[in-house]
């Protein structure tokens, strides 16, 4: 077996994948032309599969701050938050993001993906045990590896089964930490908070929520499901990303606990990346303040999510399991998937194409995500390719 | 607790449904290279022997096992630990 040999499987995978009609899983956006619309295989197309959730990404604010970050900063830090890589927005923004939560702290990192290597890694160390929901994000699964804790799956939102698996840890269950996520990306399904952080305290655990896709979509002030939940209190940390309802790319971490501050020294995914550059800093700060100012766009966007979780359920599409601004069309094989995607851009509609192992179930996925940017011509034309396109779906040969 | 032979014997009957029809298994025989499981059907090998067994499985133990023998040893040792 040489070195580059385990890349067969792979080519295997894609050949097959190629064979069920997917060229590539990748789409080139050719022109971005505003927060829902971008030229694809030279056809105008409504994006309905982005994360932009509140349509932030032109918003004029937010590119005036950029703009002016980048003159007066220039394009990079060039460096590591430890070293050459804090700048005053750094600072700023960490003191924001901590007045916005009502936390003690706040810890900016440079993608969200970091965000989770970096704090799971340095919470959680030898002789602690990791209770993680089988469904949380590849970023938690690899956070929980590069530390060195024992790691531990529950049943997808089964607070039952964390119950168990708290109980079997008996003493340990005090050096426990529980990862779960306020929506979950693939199914666009909430955790139940309220119940996982009674079960945390009864055992007297450390609880870690992923806000990821919930800031800015969940809560009376956009903070998120422990916000809706009403659990704020007995969530230890949060977790985020800049890149979706802040329509930029970084990551964060919130919390009471005065050891955040001592996380700076022991995360390796803090400390060896070059830190977010300036423009970036700067334009999360606006959409930020955006967040926190205008409530209407969490509202347009919630409208928008119930009109299409709606009208695809009119149109008997398999969904995921709440009205969410994630809304997942489920099928139990790739090809109907590849079909109904193909149709969709063909109708200047782009939406998430994800197949196994990427899925929670085995099956494959269209992922649409709504957006607040999403005017009402544009989600009837969404619903109206979706219309079209269920009798083709009905009518195609089912596959071998 | 169990010993290795009864775990043996109650993982090789867990184990059935994932193997293709007539194949045999033994103690040797590789989970990935020659029942071909992918990480998703592993994943859901792992949910079926924590109930069979009443047991909660590290994910860590993953990477030392490859044969059903390494899969059984791994499974006795956490089963002595009383996870």
């Amino acid at each position: 077996m040489g070195i580059l040999d385990k890349f067969q499987q792979v080519e295997a995978t894609r050949r097959a994948l190629a064979e069920k009609g997917v060229k590539s899983i990748t789409v080139v956006m050719e022109e971005i032309l505003s927060p829902t619309e971008a030229t694809i295989n030279g056809r105008r197309t409504i994006l309905a599969g982005t994360n932009n959730y509140l349509g932030l990404t032109f918003d004029p604010e937010c590119i005036k701050a950029a703009c002016q970050a980048l003159w007066e900063e220039g394009t990079g830090t060039t460096g590591s938050r430890m070293a050459n890589g804090t700048f005053s927005g750094h600072v700023a923004l960490e003191r924001e993001l901590a007045d916005f939560f009502g936390c003690r702290g706040a810890i900016v990192f440079s993608t969200g993906y970091l965000a989770n290597l970096g704090m799971l890694a340095a919470l959680a160390g030898p002789g602690d045990v990791i209770l993680l929901d089988a469904d949380c994000h590849a970023s938690i699964y690899d956070g929980c590896r590069l530390g060195a804790a024992e790691v531990i799956r529950f049943r997808h939102s089964d607070v039952a089964d964390l119950e168990k698996r708290l109980r079997r840890l008996g003493d340990r269950s005090a050096n426990c930490l529980i990862l779960v996520e306020g929506i979950y990306s693939m199914l666009g399904d909430r955790a139940p908070l309220k119940e996982i952080a009674a079960v945390k305290a009864q055992y007297g655990a450390c609880l870690v929520v992923d806000e990821a896709h919930s800031v800015g979509v969940l809560g009376e002030r956009g903070r998120g499901l422990a916000e809706e939940a009403g659990v704020e209190e007995s969530v230890d940390f949060i977790v985020g990303t800049f890149s979706k309802s802040l329509g930029a790319i970084g990551g964060f971490a919130v919390s009471n606990h005065p050891q955040l501050e001592l996380i700076r020294y022991a995360s390796r995914p803090y400390i060896f990346t070059a830190s977010p550059s300036p423009s970036t800093i700067a334009s999360t700060r606006t959409a930020l303040a955006i967040l926190r100012a205008r409530s209407e766009l969490r509202s347009r966007l919630w409208e928008n999510a119930r009109r299409l979780y709606q009208r695809l359920t009119e149109l008997q599409f398999v969904l995921g399991p709440e009205v969410s601004p994630i809304v997942a069309v489920r099928f139990p094989n790739p090809e109907q998937a590849v079909l109904l995607r193909d149709g969709l851009l063909e109708r200047g509609v782009y939406v998430n194409l994800v197949l196994p192992p990427a899925t929670p179930d085995g099956g494959a996925l269209l992922r649409c995500s709504v957006s607040a940017g999403h005017t009402p011509e544009q989600m009837d034309r969404i619903c109206e390719a979706f219309a079209s396109l269920r009798q083709v779906l009905d009518a195609a040969p089912a596959p071998q | 607790m169990p010993g290795y032979e009864e775990i043996l014997k109650e993982f090789l009957g867990i184990l059935k449904p994932f193997a293709k029809d007539g194949q045999r298994l033994d103690e040797q025989t590789d989970l990935v290279a020659d029942l071909g499981l992918d990480s998703l059907r592993v994943m859901k090998l792992l949910v079926e022997v924590e109930d069979r067994f009443d047991v909660s499985m590290p994910l860590n133990f993953l990477p030392n096992v490859r044969t059903i023998k390494d899969f059984v040893l791994q499974l006795q040792h956490i089963l002595g630990e009383g996870h």
